[in-house]
């Protein structure tokens, strides 16, 4: 063990500073959703569950928690086949244009969102996919693309193609040697792109504000807008809902990469 | 004259790639259909209207209020990404430095935050900093100041949620570049009788250079098009490109120059990563989530 010079202690104290600024925003929010006062007090007069009870019994919040849950899952069951197939391709060819076509899957990481929304608006008003659901699920596969293909070229890096060889030299076809040999070994990284580009589907914003509209409004716009008006803490439950779900999930994902691929 | 013979090798991995074409293409067509062709369709809109036009890029370049926001826009990117470096390389230094266990804590506590929605984040700093919010009650309590301070709705507001909310991305390229600086080195500069200060100006510091690089050009490039943040929390002051973008969208239905705005701000974030690629591969500043 060194001695703990000045420096050093600097660097400790710098560093603990940094992850309470990093980390406090991200606790605040939990008590101030349980405060029954009205505007934001802390620490909280009384513990009270009113506003949770205003979100669960106000219709329009609950008609955004469907969309939103609708969107994310729909998103998930087209995003995740798509970048399996995509990665797999990609890992295996050995055709030159490959390398474009990988670059171009990751463009929704490097485009700045906020001309990826304008430019999708301006389509979907040509369309007619303005403040649909099919529109809104089409946007967000768009955008969980990247993460799915990401994870899954991880999982397939750590793979043997060789194993899959084997099993098609012994009679079967490719279609079901992928799904009987590899598949299964990177399973885990299949769920977890599927984790990411939901978290990615129940988090976006900036192209909802754009595109959704009517009935058809994700939570994030309501949130959004509600935000832009005045505080009101019953955003502060459905923000600890949301940051509670993202948690799980992610340690779900975690939890899965971990013990496989 | 030669007969072709069909090699059946050849014909083999011809129906490889198109099968590998094939199992991409869904993917690539997505992506085709909606972001290549939204963005194109952008860059049209922003010279083309009844015939082709550069009056729309004539605006963005002299007109004052385009002007403005651009430079404050790189202006804040910029004060961002220094501000997220000075804070962000003591923490990789120190998850770099310390065993295992708790440099797994403390990357997870910088990454926690990643994972919570940007509205949320936007939501709690509005919660810490309004007038009436907990920083302000902390300081009048202690009595440091008399009159609540405005924290929020300008630009100083956010700064500190944008840094807060790209910090995970300066640090984790950072601590990954970090984990690859042989420790042996320092020790051998520190046996070669230079101070633990000297090595580190001299050893530590010119190696981790790659990974500032990466922090700072994806925290840049980021925060060039930040939209929800300065919405919520600039109070309308704080005029950033995105907005431009948008209002010119939503409010003033100025199609062309929403256009020419979104394709000035793309090529800038393009060149800058062009020009970043030179001295550090793409997958080190993207790869790196």
């Amino acid at each position: 063990m060194t001695r703990l010079s000045p420096a050093r202690i600097a660097l400790y104290a710098v560093s603990a500073l940094v992850l309470v600024y990093l980390i406090l925003p991200v606790l605040i929010i939990a008590p101030i959703s349980f405060s029954s006062a009205r505007f934001l007090t802390f620490p909280p007069p009384s513990f009270s569950l009113r506003w949770y009870q205003q979100y669960f019994s106000n219709s329009a919040w609950m008609q955004a928690t469907r969309v939103t849950l609708t969107v994310a899952l729909l998103t998930v069951v087209i995003a995740t086949p798509l970048g399996v197939a995509a990665a797999y391709a990609i890992n295996q060819s050995k055709l030159r244009i490959m390398r474009l076509i990988h670059m171009m899957l990751l463009l929704p990481l490097v485009v700045p969102i906020i001309i990826t929304a304008v430019g999708i608006f301006f389509l979907y008003a040509k369309v007619g996919l303005v403040a649909t659901l099919p529109g809104l699920v089409l946007a967000n596969v768009m955008l969980g693309l990247p993460y799915v293909i990401i994870s899954v070229l991880a999982g397939l890096q750590s793979f043997d193609p060789a194993q899959e060889m084997v099993a098609r030299s012994l009679g079967m076809n490719r279609l079901r040697s992928f799904f009987a040999v590899t598949l299964p070994q990177i399973k885990s990284s299949v769920v977890a792109g599927g984790i990411f580009a939901f978290i990615s589907a129940m988090d976006e914003t900036i192209v909802a504000l754009f595109i959704s509209g009517g009935q058809y409004q994700p939570l994030t716009k309501r949130m959004f807008t509600a935000l832009r008006d005045e505080i009101d803490p019953t955003i502060a439950a459905i923000s600890t809902l949301m940051t509670a779900a993202s948690f799980m999930l992610v340690l779900l994902a975690s939890a899965r990469q971990r013990k496989g691929a | 004259m030669t007969i072709s013979v069909p090699d059946p090798s050849q014909k083999h991995q011809r129906r490889e790639h198109a099968l590998m074409l094939a199992l991409v293409s869904p993917a690539l067509l997505v992506i085709l259909a909606l972001i290549v062709l939204p963005v194109g369709w952008l860059g049209w809109q922003s010279i083309y209207h009844d015939g082709f036009t550069l009056e729309n890029y004539r605006r963005v370049f002299t007109e004052d209020i385009y002007w403005r926001s651009f430079a404050l826009t790189f202006e804040i990117s910029l004060v961002v990404t220094g501000i997220a470096l000075l804070l962000g390389y003591p923490v990789a230094y120190l998850a770099n430095s310390m065993p295992k266990g708790w440099s797994i804590l403390i990357l997870s506590l910088v990454v926690l935050p990643f994972w919570t929605s940007v509205l949320v984040r936007a939501y709690a700093w509005l919660a810490l900093l309004q007038r009436t919010g907990v920083i302000n009650q902390l300081l009048r309590y202690l009595d440091v100041t008399g009159e609540p301070l405005a924290l929020v709705h300008n630009t100083f507001g956010t700064v500190v949620a944008t840094v807060h909310i790209l910090l995970p991305f300066m640090v984790l390229p950072l601590y990954a570049t970090m984990q690859k600086i042989p420790s042996d080195l320092m020790q051998a500069g520190a046996s070669l009788g230079a101070s633990p200060s000297l090595t580190f100006a001299r050893v530590f510091l010119p190696l981790s250079l790659p990974g500032v690089l990466a922090g700072c050009t994806m925290v840049f490039v980021l925060c060039l098009g930040f939209y929800i943040t300065p919405e919520l929390l600039g109070g309308g002051r704080t005029v950033m490109v995105s907005m431009l973008v948008s209002r010119n969208v939503e409010l003033y239905n100025q199609f062309g120059a929403a256009s020419a705005v979104a394709v000035v701000l793309l090529v800038s974030v393009l060149a800058i990563f062009a020009v970043a690629s030179r001295f550090i591969s793409l997958d080190r500043i993207l790869g790196q989530k």
